[in-house]
């Protein structure tokens, strides 16, 4: 099925939730409200024509001319054999959206690194902590206004000059 | 009863029996298996059979508790860093550390990034560094070299003269 | 004869001094720097977790007790290895035989009897 019928399968079902729909690009992708995510993913994971049996990837952005977050999911058909993007554009101060686990559980440890390197709170998520970073670090390393800490368990951060004085 | 390092006068037979010691110590370095990213692989081609390692005696132990050499073999990041030196103080003295590669150096080509911490020494204190990304076996092997320099200039028995003679932490 | 005793002390205190000559000249040259890090439980550098006390799996009991009962039979039946021609000479051969082939028959039933009931099998099938 073509990336332009999901998305119009998905519209008649959900008006209003859906929108911006991008078909010339690599990945064609729309965008989805963060309260209507799960109900979305649901109905495409279960509906017989379009049937996205397989998560195959969820990621962060940071869009700081928008200043939002965005959440994106990549959605793979093994049986059909199509694959559609969504993104959820959640804001910058208090992002916050519904766990993906109960639909797709490889959702698990994908939120797991978002939550990690953005800070994107996944709502019923039932282990959500850092995957990657040790469990005492502080802040959100993707996040385009991330400043390092000064040091971390004793263990100073500070680089050799020599390459500062490449980069200026 | 105290053990006798360091406490014997400069004679013939004590000096001899300090190039004994050493010697020894210097012929089977027993070197911990630190291979934390690319330039373990060279550490294990290092000690495979065409840049043999083991011809110096130097055979790979899994655990701190058997080894007197640390290779750190890769990019150290801030939450192994941790690990590593507990790691370091579990091995029994006397021992060294060789930082292989350049992220072990200094942190390399991941300087910048936020978890990398810039360089072994750090956290652990280094004897030998083997630049290079990764260094080829046979620069690691000069690195073993260098460390059996520095052991065989150590002295044990002997009352050492100056403070760059006596052995690490002992 | 009391002179093979004497060759027996001898033998046993140098074996003994040997070890613990070599023990001592260690002890004498190595350093010493025991901290409290350097003495913590092993565990690939992460702190020591949970107790080092587990459950010991029942299958080497049973492979050890079987192992025994024949090793003990193997030594039993030496002997008479070794007694056998002896035997035949006098014409007892076949008593001889028979005795110990009784022997072995009977330990063997006893083989059968744990083989049947499965306690030979490293890997237990579920009764499902």
């Amino acid at each position: 099925m073509e990336a332009k019928e999901i998305y119009a399968r998905t519209e008649r079902k959900f008006s209003g939730k859906v929108s911006g729909f991008q078909g010339d690009v690599v990945d064609p992708n729309f965008r989805v409200e963060a309260q209507a995510i799960v109900e979305v993913c649901c109905y495409l994971r279960d509906d017989p024509e379009s049937n996205f049996e397989v998560l195959s990837d969820l990621t962060g952005l940071d869009l700081p001319k928008e200043n939002n977050l965005q959440v994106v999911y990549h959605l793979y058909s093994y049986s059909k054999r199509h694959q559609i993007v969504l993104k959820v554009d959640l804001p910058r101060d208090n992002p916050h959206v519904s766990t993906m686990e109960g639909v797709w559980k490889v959702a698990n440890w994908l939120e797991r690194e978002v939550f990690d390197l953005f800070g994107v709170v996944f709502e019923g998520h039932s282990d959500l902590r850092r995957i990657l970073l040790p469990e005492d670090w502080v802040g959100y390393p993707l996040r385009k206004d991330y400043v390092e800490q000064e040091e971390y368990d004793g263990i100073s951060t500070q680089r050799a000059p020599l390459v500062e004085k490449l980069l200026r | 009863m105290q053990p006798l390092i360091n406490s014997l006068p400069e004679t013939v037979f004590t000096t001899k029996v300090d190039d004994l010691l050493n010697w020894g110590r210097a012929s089977s370095q027993w070197y911990m298996l630190f291979g934390l990213a690319c330039c373990a692989i060279e550490l294990m081609q290092t000690g495979g059979p065409r840049a043999d390692v083991d011809r110096f005696g130097c055979v790979p132990r899994a655990t701190p508790r058997q080894s007197d050499l640390m290779i750190v073999a890769g990019t150290l990041t801030y939450k192994m860093a941790k690990r590593t030196k507990l790691l370091y103080d579990q091995m029994p003295d006397p021992k060294y550390v060789i930082s292989m590669g350049s992220c072990a150096n200094c942190g390399g080509l991941f300087q910048l990034a936020y978890s990398v911490c810039k360089g072994v020494d750090k956290i652990i204190p280094v004897d030998v560094y083997v630049p290079g990304c990764p260094p080829r076996p046979e620069a690691l092997t000069e690195g073993l070299m260098r460390i059996q320099d520095k052991m065989m200039r150590e002295r044990w028995l002997v009352k050492p003269a100056r403070a760059a003679e006596a052995p690490v932490g002992a | 004869m009391l002179f093979d005793f004497a060759n027996v002390l001898v033998f046993t205190a140098l074996g003994a001094g040997f070890v613990g000559v070599n023990l001592l000249i260690g002890r004498l040259l190595r350093p010493s720097n025991p901290q409290a890090r350097k003495l913590s439980t092993y565990e690939c550098g992460e702190p020591a977790s949970g107790s080092a006390w587990v459950n010991f799996n029942m299958r080497f009991y049973i492979i050890a007790l079987i192992f025994i009962i024949f090793e003990v039979e193997i030594a039993f039946v030496f002997p008479v290895a070794t007694a056998f021609r002896r035997w035949i000479e006098s014409g007892r051969g076949l008593f001889a035989f028979v005795e110990i082939l009784l022997f072995v028959g009977i330990l063997f039933l006893g083989l059968v009897y744990a083989w049947a009931k499965g306690d030979l099998e490293w890997v237990k099938k579920i009764k499902s």
